[in-house]
C-alpha cells in the first residue's frame, strides 16, 4: 500500500525520508512542488496528485507536508486517515510536531514510522502499543543520551483481545477524568440572524486506573445525541440497546466520543456581534466598529474571546481603539486580531476607528467576515449531562470527575 | 592544513561532519590527498571502529548515527559490512537499528545480506511469538531472490503457528513475497487459503489484503470464509475492516442478484419514495416484490452498518460505498448522516468526502438535501473546499430551496476569492437552467453582475450570460444591448469574444447595434486578443450575410486585416470565410450556403456537473478520486442476471471437523451462532423492524430463509442449523450474559488463545450444553458481583446522601460521580436533594412530552412585504422601511426583530441618523441602531434593531432624528410578527389543544370559493400573515400551525378544517386570547376572499 513517505517542510526540503518498499527516488517530490507551486497557497495544494508511475497522496499539517507515495490503487482516505494518525502520533511523542522536533528525534521516529507500518500495510497504531514498544524521550534520557528508546519488555496488549490498553497498569492514584467539549459551528449574516448552526462534541477521557477496569458511563438526555462515533474500545451493542457507554478504557488520553448535535434542535447562540464596518467610494478613510455582547449563555461568563477578521486587500492600516483588550493589525497579511478577554455584561467590549484605504482604489465589494474565538467554561451548551459512571472489574475506588466546556469552532459573522 | 581538519573534524563530532564525510567518499575517489576528505574518510572509519567496539554504547551511537543518515536520504551502503555483523547483538535497540538498517540496503548488497539470514532462522524458532514474528518481518523484508525459497518454507511454519499474531505476520509476508517473485503466485495461493479459514481477528484483515494483492479474482476462495468474515468484521482493527469491506463489496456484486430491480417500476415515483416514510415504503414493497433478498447479503449489509459510527473516516467511506453499491436503495439514506460527520474532520478528508458526495448527489438528491446547510461555504474553508461543496449545493438546489440557496449565492459572489466568486457565477448559470422558474431571477442577476467592479466577475458573468441567452431565444435584446456598452469597458478576451458571438448570432435582433459594434472592433481589431479576432470576423460574416449594404465595406476592410495577422488560424479563417461568403468565380458551391452554415441554429450547451461520469468508478477509490483508471484498479463488476449457487456459503461443518482437530468443531459452533443470536439482537434493538412483521413473525422468518438454504446442503448440517435455530433467543441471551461476565472478570480478559484451550479441554459431551454450563455459571457470577456491589451501596447510603447534598449545592461543572444512588432507590431519599437520578427520569418525561413544543423552528415563509416608516416627503429627503426578517432577535429573547432600510433621496449628506425620545407603553422595550454618522446622496442603508412589544399591538412610538431634524414615526406590529414558529407533531398539538379550550378557543366560519381552499392556497395565506409553523397533519381536510408568542412564550394554535360546501371552520387557541382573536379576526378575511 504505502510505499514511501517523504516529509517536506514550508520551504521545500526534503528532511526525512523513510522507505516500507523498494526505495522510490526522491524525484518522485517534483511532481509535488510542481502542484505546490501551482496552488499558491499551501492548504489548496490537492491531496492526491497522479504522477506517471505513482500518486502521491499528501497532508499538511503543522506547516509539514507528509507525502505518502502509492503505486496501486487504494481508498484514499485509508492513506490520508493514516497520515494523519502519524501526524497524531508525533504530536502525542514529542508534544509539538515541528520540523527541529522531528530533526533531533529522527531515530525514534524511525523507529516509530518502522513500527506503524509493514510492507506498506498499518501494523500498530495504537498509541498505547507504540509506547510500549519504543519509549517517549524524556528529559532525563535526553541529558543521559546513552539509554535506550526501545522498550525493555514486549509489548503484549496487541495480541489480547483488548488491543488498545496494555497489561499491567498501575497507580497508586486511581482517577479517571472525563471533558465534555462542546463547539459550535456557526454562520450568522449581517443582519444577526443565524443562518446555520450545529455543535460538535466530544468526550475526551484521562483513566489512569490499574488493572483491567470496566467502566459505564451514562447520560442523562442521551437522546440529544444525533451521531456517535466511538473509540473501538466502546461497545456498540450495549449503546444501541441502552444508550449506555460501555467499555474498558485504554490508559491515558483518548477521545472516547465524538458526537453531533442535528441542526433540527435550535441551537443557542451565546454571542452577538454589533457590526458597522463601512467603506467609502472617494475617500481614503474607512469607519470600523464592531461590539460583542453575551446572549444566551445561561448564566455563565464568556472568556478567552478573540475576534479575528481578514480585511481586504485595499486596507492599508487600522487605527483602533479596544474599550478592553489588545489588538493587532497585520499590514501585510491583512488580518485583524482582538484579544478581547472576558466579556463583562455591564460593559460590553467594542472595538472602534478607522481603516486608512489605498487612495484611488475602488472600495472593496464584499465586507470582512468576522471569525470568532470564545469559551465558556462549565457549561455543554446542548444541554448535555453526564448521569453516572460505574466501574466494575476491579476493588478500588476511583476518582472521577467531570469538566464541561463550550467552544467556538467555526464561527463566523457575516458583515 | 591536514592537521587542522583533522582536529576540526575531532571536535565537531556531529552528525553535519559525517553527511559531508559521506558525500565525499560516494564522489571522489578515496586516494584523493586533499586534507580534509582524508580526514572525513577517517570519520567513517571512525563509524566502522565505533561498530566494532565492544561497548554496546559506542555502537548504538554508531547506529543512529547511520539511522539518522537514512532518514536524509544520505547513502550509507559502505557501511553494509560493518553493521551486518551486529545483527546478533543482545542489545534489543542496537537490533532494531540494524533491521532498519539492512531492510533498507538488503536489496543493493545481497551477497553480504546472506550473511544474516541465519541468524533470523534461528529466531523463526524462538519460544517468544514476538521474537518469531519480528524474524519473520525482516526476514521477509529483505528482498534477495535467493532466499525466495527460505521465506515460503518460513511463511509456509508461520501460518500453521499456534500465536494469531505470528499467523498475522505471515499473511503480511506473502505479499512481500509475491513481490519479489510472483511465480511462487500458486504456492502463496495455498497459504491464504489456509490463512483465510482462520477465526482470528488479528489475521482477517492481513489476510485479506494479500488475497487482494495475490489473487483477487479467486472469489471463490471467500465463499465458505464469508459468513465468518462478515460477524468478525465489527471486531477487526480498523484498517483490516476497509480492506475487508472493499473485498466484500466486490463479493457482493458477483454473488447475489440486484436489490433494485424491485425499484426499476417505481422508478418514477422515486422522489415520492425518498420523502414518504420508509416504513411505509418497506410494506408496498414487500407486497410487491417477487424478490427476496439472499439472507448472506442481508448479513452483510447488517452486519456493516455498525461500522458508520467507527472514528475512522475511512472505514465510514468504505461502509458508505458498500451501501451505495449492494444495498436496496431503500436503505442508502442511513450513510448520508455520517458523511456529513465526516466534513468536520481535515482539509484532506473533507476533499475526499466532498468528490463523494458530488457524485452521489447527482444520483440521489433526496440523500443529502436534509443536510443542505452542512454545505454552506464559510470564508476560511480552501478554494478547492468551497469549490466542491457550491457543486454539491448546485446538485441538491431545487424549486423549493432555490430561493435560499441564490442569496447565499448572492453573499459567494462578492468574496474576496474571486477563483471561487467565479464559479458561483457558473454555479447561478447551472441553476437557472436545471430550473426553470428562476431563469429570469438569475439572469437579471447576472446581469447586475455586469456592473461589478471585479473584472474576473464580470468576464464569467458574460460568459455564463452568453450560455443562458442561448438556450433562450426569447427576446432579451435589451440585455445584449447592455453587454454591447460593456465592449468598451471589458478587456478580458474570453467575455469581449463572447459578447461578439451573442451579438452575431442575435445580429437581426439588435439591426441598430450589431453593425456599429463591428465597426469599432475593425478599429481596434489589431490589438485584440487572437480569440476575440476570430469572433470578429465571425461577426463580420453575419452581418455581411444579413446585413450587407451596412457592412460590406466594414468586413473587406476587416478581412484584408486578417489576412495579414501573425497567427496562422487567423489568416485560415479569413481566406475560408472570403472564400465563402464574397461572391467570385472560384467560389464553389457551397457559397450558396453561406446564410445557412454561418447562421444555422446552434444547439445550447448542456451546463453539466464535472462529476456526471464519475459514478462508474467504485466511490472511495483512488480511481474515482482521479477520475482515471488507477493501476491495480478492480472494476465492480454488474448483478449477475441469475445468483450462483448459494450453498457455496454453507460451512460443512463435518469436512472442517476432519481438517481441524476435534476443538475445531467446538469452535466452528461460534460463529454460526453468532450468526443467529446477532441477527436476534439486531432484530429486538431495530424498533423500526425492517421486516415490517411482528417480531416473532420475522425471526421465524429468518430461521425458514435460513433452513431453506441449509438444505441445499448435506442433511447433516441442515439438522444442525436447525436445531441452533429452535434455541435462538437462549442462546443469544447467554451469549451476551457472558460477555458482559467476560468484560468483568479480570480473569477473563485473556487473548483469543487462552479461550482455545478452555474450549479444548472442555471436549466431550455435546457443544450445546457446554456452553449451557459455562455461560450459567457466568451469569451467576454477574448476578454475585452486582449483589456484592449493591449491599456495598447500602452500607455507604448515609454517608452519601451528605455527600451528595453538597455536590448539588456545589457547582453541577465537577460532579463527583463516585456516590449515586442507584436508580431504583429514589423513593428513601428525602425531598429537597433530589437524586440526580431521579431528575433524570423527569428529564426524561420531559424530552418525550413536551420537549418538541418548545423547539422554535426557522419560519416558514419570510414575507417581503415593507411598511412605510418615513415617507420621504415627511423626511426632507429621508426615506425609512422597515420589514420584519422572523428571525430570532440578537439583541433579546423577548424582542421582535426588525429591520429598517434608510434611504437617502436627497443630494446632499445626511448626517448622524439616530433614535431619540423613545415613547414606549409600559414594559415595552426597544434596542436601537447605532447611530450612522452619515448617509451618502442616493445611498442606502440597513440597520437590525429589536422592539419587545409585550405581545400586544400597542404601537411603538419614537423619533427618527438626524443632524439637524427630528421626525415623529412609530411602528405597530401585525399580529402575525409577535409569534415565532414551533415544530411540533400532530400529537403534541392535539394534547396541546385539549389543554386550551373553553375561555382560551376562538373560532370563526369562513365562507370563500373552493378554489382558496387547496392546500398550498391555505398554506401560504396563512404563513403570509403570521409567522406560524406547519404541523404535519393526518387528515386531508385539516390543516394546523403552531406557534408561540415572542414575549411571553404561550402557544398560539391556528386550525383550518375545510367543511362540507365551501365553508371552513378557523379555530384559535391560546392563552393569549386578546392576540388571539385578533389574529382570527385579520385571517378570516384574508382567507375568505379570493
Amino acid at each position: 500500500m504505502i510505499h514511501s513517505l517523504f516529509l517536506i517542510n514550508s520551504s521545500g526540503d526534503i528532511f526525512l525520508e523513510k522507505h516500507w518498499k523498494s526505495v522510490v527516488s526522491r524525484s518522485v517530490c517534483d511532481y509535488f512542488f510542481e502542484a505546490q507551486e501551482r496552488a499558491t497557497e499551501a492548504e489548496n495544494v490537492p491531496p492526491v496528485i497522479p504522477t506517471p508511475h505513482h500518486y502521491l497522496l499528501s497532508v499538511y499539517r503543522h506547516k509539514i507536508f507528509f507525502v505518502a507515495v502509492i503505486q496501486t490503487e487504494v481508498p484514499p482516505l485509508f492513506v490520508i486517515e493514516f497520515l494523519h494518525r502519524v501526524v497524531d502520533t508525533f504530536q502525542d511523542y514529542f508534544g509539538v510536531c515541528s520540523e527541529p522536533v522531528i530533526k533531533d528525534n529522527v531515530v525514534v521516529v524511525y523507529e516509530v514510522l518502522e513500527e506503524m507500518l509493514d510492507n506498506g500495510f498499518p501494523l500498530a497504531t495504537e498509541s498505547n502499543i507504540l509506547k510500549e514498544l519504543i519509549k517517549p524521550p524524556t528529559i532525563l534520557r535526553t541529558v543521559v543520551n546513552r539509554s535506550t528508546n526501545v522498550g525493555d519488555q514486549l509489548p503484549t496488549g496487541q495480541l489480547s483481545v483488548v488491543p488498545w490498553r496494555r497489561t499491567g497498569v498501575k497507580y497508586t492514584n486511581n482517577e479517571a477524568y472525563f471533558d465534555v467539549i462542546e463547539e459550535i459551528d456557526a454562520i450568522i449574516d449581517k443582519s444577526g440572524s443565524t443562518i446555520t448552526a450545529e455543535i460538535q462534541g466530544v468526550i475526551d477521557a484521562c483513566v489512569k486506573l490499574t488493572g483491567m477496569p470496566d467502566l459505564t458511563l451514562s447520560f442523562m438526555n442521551p437522546r440529544l445525541l444525533d451521531d456517535v462515533s466511538f473509540h473501538p474500545c466502546v461497545r456498540f451493542k450495549r449503546w444501541e440497546s441502552e444508550r449506555i457507554l460501555s467499555f474498558i478504557p485504554p490508559d491515558g488520553n483518548f477521545r472516547l466520543l465524538s458526537y453531533h448535535v442535528s441542526a433540527q434542535n435550535l441551537v443557542a447562540i451565546p454571542v452577538y456581534v454589533k457590526h458597522n464596518i463601512s467603506f467609502r467610494d472617494s475617500s481614503s478613510l474607512g469607519r470600523f466598529e464592531i461590539t460583542v455582547g453575551p446572549k444566551q449563555t445561561m448564566g455563565k461568563t464568556i472568556e478567552g474571546v478573540i475576534v479575528t477578521s481578514q480585511m481586504p486587500k485595499g486596507v492599508l492600516n487600522m487605527s483602533l481603539t479596544p474599550s478592553q483588550g489588545t489588538h493587532t493589525f497585520d499590514p501585510v497579511t491583512k488580518m485583524l486580531s482582538w484579544d478581547v478577554g472576558k466579556i463583562n455584561p455591564q460593559k460590553l467590549p467594542s472595538l472602534k476607528g478607522t481603516m486608512s484605504l489605498q487612495a484611488g482604489a475602488s472600495k472593496p465589494d464584499e465586507n470582512p467576515t468576522i471569525n470568532l474565538h470564545f469559551k465558556i467554561q462549565q457549561l455543554a451548551i446542548s444541554g448535555l449531562k453526564v448521569n453516572r459512571l460505574d466501574m466494575y472489574g476491579e476493588k478500588y475506588k476511583p476518582f472521577k470527575g467531570i469538566k464541561y466546556m463550550t467552544k467556538a469552532g467555526k464561527f463566523q459573522v457575516r458583515t | 592544513m591536514s592537521g587542522n581538519s583533522f582536529a576540526y573534524s575531532e571536535q565537531a563530532g556531529g552528525g553535519e561532519a559525517t553527511e559531508l564525510g559521506q558525500e565525499a567518499t560516494s564522489t571522489v575517489s578515496p586516494s584523493g590527498a586533499f586534507g580534509l576528505f582524508s580526514s572525513d574518510l577517517k570519520k567513517n572509519e571512525d563509524l566502522k571502529q565505533m561498530l566494532e567496539s565492544n561497548k554496546d554504547s559506542a555502537k548504538l551511537d554508531a547506529m543512529k548515527r547511520i539511522v539518522g543518515m537514512i532518514a536524509k536520504g544520505k547513502n550509507a551502503s559502505e557501511l553494509f559490512p560493518a553493521v551486518v555483523k551486529n545483527v546478533a547483538s543482545k542489545n534489543i535497540e542496537i537490533k532494531k537499528l540494524v533491521y532498519v538498517y539492512l531492510v533498507r540496503y538488503a536489496e543493493e548488497q545481497q551477497d553480504l545480506a546472506l550473511l544474516s539470514i541465519s541468524t533470523f532462522q534461528r529466531a523463526l524458532k524462538d519460544p517468544n511469538q514476538l521474537i518469531r514474528a519480528s524474524a519473520l518481518r525482516v526476514l521477509s523484508s529483505i528482498r534477495v531472490p535467493i532466499i525466495v525459497p527460505i521465506m515460503m518454507l518460513a511463511i509456509k511454519e508461520a501460518s500453521a503457528d499456534l500465536s494469531p499474531y505470528v499467523r498475522k505476520n505471515a499473511a503480511h509476508a506473502i505479499q512481500k513475497l509475491y513481490s519479489l517473485d510472483p511465480e511462487q503466485k500458486e504456492m502463496l495461493i495455498e497459504v491464504i487459503e489456509k490463512l483465510l479459514k482462520d477465526k482470528s481477528t488479528l489475521v482477517a484483515g492481513s489476510v485479506v489484503m494479500a488475497f487482494e494483492e495475490v489473487c483477487p479474482d479467486r472469489i471463490d476462495l471467500i465463499h465458505k470464509n464469508y459468513r465468518k468474515l462478515c460477524n468478525l468484521l465489527v471486531d477487526v482493527e480498523e484498517w483490516g475492516q476497509v480492506v475487508i469491506i472493499h473485498m466484500l463489496t466486490r463479493y457482493a456484486r458477483t454473488q447475489f442478484v440486484s436489490p433494485w430491480k424491485e425499484d426499476d417500476g417505481l422508478e418514477d415515483n422515486e422522489k415520492n419514495f425518498y420523502e414518504s416514510d420508509d416504513e411505509q415504503k418497506e410494506k408496498t414493497d414487500q407486497k410487491k416484490k417477487p424478490y427476496a433478498m439472499d439472507p448472506d447479503h442481508r448479513l452483510l449489509i447488517r452486519n456493516t452498518k455498525p461500522l458508520l459510527q467507527s472514528r475512522n473516516a475511512a472505514v465510514v467511506m468504505a461502509v458508505a460505498q458498500l451501501y451505495w453499491h449492494i444495498s436496496p436503495k431503500s436503505e442508502v439514506g442511513i450513510i448520508s448522516k455520517s458523511l456529513v460527520r465526516l466534513l468536520r474532520s481535515n482539509r484532506e478528508v473533507q476533499y475526499i468526502v466532498l468528490q463523494n458526495i458530488a457524485t452521489m448527489s447527482i444520483q440521489r438528491k433526496g440523500m443529502f438535501e436534509p443536510y443542505l446547510k452542512s454545505f454552506y461555504v464559510r470564508s476560511t474553508d480552501p478554494t478547492m473546499i468551497k469549490i466542491l461543496k457550491l457543486e454539491i449545493l448546485t446538485n441538491l438546489a431545487n424549486e423549493a430551496n432555490i430561493s435560499t440557496l441564490l442569496r447565499e449565492f448572492q453573499t459567494y459572489v462578492k468574496s474576496q476569492d474571486k477563483q471561487f466568486a467565479a464559479a458561483t457565477i457558473q454555479t447561478i448559470g447551472r441553476c437557472a437552467t436545471n430550473i426553470s422558474e428562476v431563469t429570469d431571477t438569475c439572469l437579471s442577476g447576472l446581469v447586475c453582475l455586469l456592473s461589478n467592479r471585479d473584472e474576473i466577475v464580470v468576464a464569467e458573468s458574460v460568459v455564463v450570460i452568453k450560455k443562458l441567452l442561448q438556450m433562450q431565444p426569447a427576446q432579451h435584446g435589451e440585455i445584449i444591448k447592455h453587454m454591447a456598452k460593456l465592449l468598451d469597458s471589458i478587456t478580458v478576451p474570453v467575455a469581449r469574444a463572447s459578447i461578439l458571438w451573442l451579438i452575431g448570432e442575435n445580429c437581426e435582433r439588435v439591426p441598430k447595434i450589431a453593425p456599429d459594434v463591428l465597426r469599432k472592433m475593425a478599429k481596434s481589431f489589431t490589438n485584440e486578443d487572437d480569440l476575440v479576432k476570430l469572433q470578429i470576423l465571425n461577426l463580420g460574416a453575419k452581418l455581411y450575410l444579413t446585413n450587407s449594404k451596412q457592412t460590406k465595406l466594414l468586413t473587406q476592410y476587416i478581412l484584408n486585416l486578417g489576412k495579414y495577422d501573425q497567427n496562422y488560424d487567423i489568416r485560415d479563417r479569413t481566406r475560408f470565410i472570403r472564400q465563402l461568403i464574397v461572391p467570385n468565380e472560384k467560389s464553389g458551391a457551397l457559397s450558396k450556403y453561406a446564410k445557412k452554415i454561418f447562421l444555422a441554429q446552434k444547439p445550447a450547451p448542456l451546463l453539466e456537473s464535472p462529476f456526471k461520469d464519475r459514478d462508474h468508478f467504485q466511490l472511495g477509490t483512488l480511481s474515482h478520486t482521479l477520475n482515471t483508471k488507477a493501476i491495480g484498479y478492480l472494476e465492480l463488476s454488474n448483478w449477475p442476471e441469475v445468483a450462483p449457487d448459494p450453498s457455496v456459503r454453507n460451512v460443512e461443518v463435518i469436512e472442517l471437523a476432519k481438517e481441524w482437530t476435534p476443538a475445531g468443531k467446538a469452535k466452528k459452533e461460534n460463529p454460526a451462532k453468532k450468526f443467529y443470536s446477532d441477527s436476534e439482537e439486531e432484530e429486538d434493538s431495530s424498533d423500526s423492524s425492517s421486516d415490517s412483521e411482528s417480531e416473532s413473525g420475522s425471526a421465524s422468518g429468518e430461521q425458514d430463509e435460513e433452513g431453506d438454504s441449509s438444505e441445499d446442503s448435506s442433511e447433516d448440517s441442515s439438522s444442525e442449523h436447525r436445531s441452533d435455530s429452535e434455541s435462538v433467543s437462549e442462546v443469544g441471551d447467554k451469549r451476551t450474559a457472558k460477555r458482559n461476565s467476560k468484560s468483568k472478570g479480570k480473569s477473563d480478559s485473556e487473548d483469543e488463545e487462552k479461550e482455545n484451550e478452555k474450549s479444548k479441554t472442555s471436549d466431550s459431551s455435546s457443544t450445546d450444553s457446554s456452553s449451557v454450563e459455562e455461560s450459567s455459571s457466568d451469569s451467576e457470577s454477574e448476578s454475585e458481583s452486582e449483589s456484592e456491589s449493591e449491599s456495598k451501596k447500602v452500607t455507604m447510603e448515609k454517608e452519601k446522601k451528605t455527600k451528595e447534598d453538597r455536590n448539588l449545592t456545589k457547582d453541577v461543572s465537577l460532579l463527583d460521580l463516585d456516590d449515586f444512588n442507584p436508580v431504583s432507590t429514589p423513593v428513601v431519599l428525602p425531598t429537597p436533594a433530589l437524586s440526580p437520578s431521579l431528575i433524570a427520569d423527569l428529564e426524561g418525561l420531559n424530552l418525550s412530552t413536551s420537549s418538541s413544543v418548545i423547539s422554535v423552528n426557522t419560519p416558514v415563509f419570510v414575507p417581503v412585504k415593507t411598511h412605510v416608516l418615513l415617507h420621504r416627503m415627511s423626511g426632507r429627503g429621508l426615506a425609512a422601511h422597515y420589514f420584519f426578517p422572523r428571525q430570532p432577535c440578537i439583541f433579546g429573547d423577548k424582542m421582535v426583530s426588525i429591520q429598517i432600510t434608510l434611504n437617502n433621496t436627497t443630494d446632499r449628506k445626511i448626517e448622524n441618523i439616530h433614535i431619540e425620545g423613545k415613547k414606549l407603553p409600559m414594559g415595552m422595550q426597544m434596542h436601537v441602531f447605532n447611530p450612522i454618522e452619515s448617509l451618502e446622496p442616493e445611498g442606502s442603508i440597513t440597520v437590525s434593531m429589536g422592539i419587545d412589544f409585550c405581545d400586544s399591538t400597542q404601537t411603538a412610538s419614537f423619533q427618527l432624528c438626524t443632524k439637524d431634524d427630528c421626525f415623529n414615526v412609530n411602528i405597530q406590529p401585525p399580529v402575525g410578527e409577535l409569534l415565532l414558529p414551533v415544530a411540533m407533531s400532530e400529537k403534541d398539538f392535539k394534547k396541546e389543544q385539549g389543554m386550551l379550550t373553553g375561555m382560551n378557543e376562538t373560532s370563526t366560519v369562513i365562507i370563500a370559493a373552493p378554489q382558496n381552499f387547496t392546500p398550498s392556497v391555505i398554506l401560504q395565506k396563512v404563513v403570509n400573515i403570521a409567522n406560524v409553523g406547519v404541523v404535519p397533519s393526518g387528515q386531508d381536510n385539516i390543516y394546523r400551525f403552531a406557534a408561540k408568542t415572542v414575549h411571553s412564550g404561550s402557544l398560539m394554535l391556528v386550525t383550518v378544517e375545510l367543511k362540507e360546501g365551501s365553508t371552513a371552520q378557523l379555530i384559535i387557541n391560546t392563552e393569549r386570547t386578546v392576540i388571539g382573536s385578533v389574529l382570527l379576526r385579520e385571517l378570516k378575511p384574508v382567507l375568505s376572499q379570493g
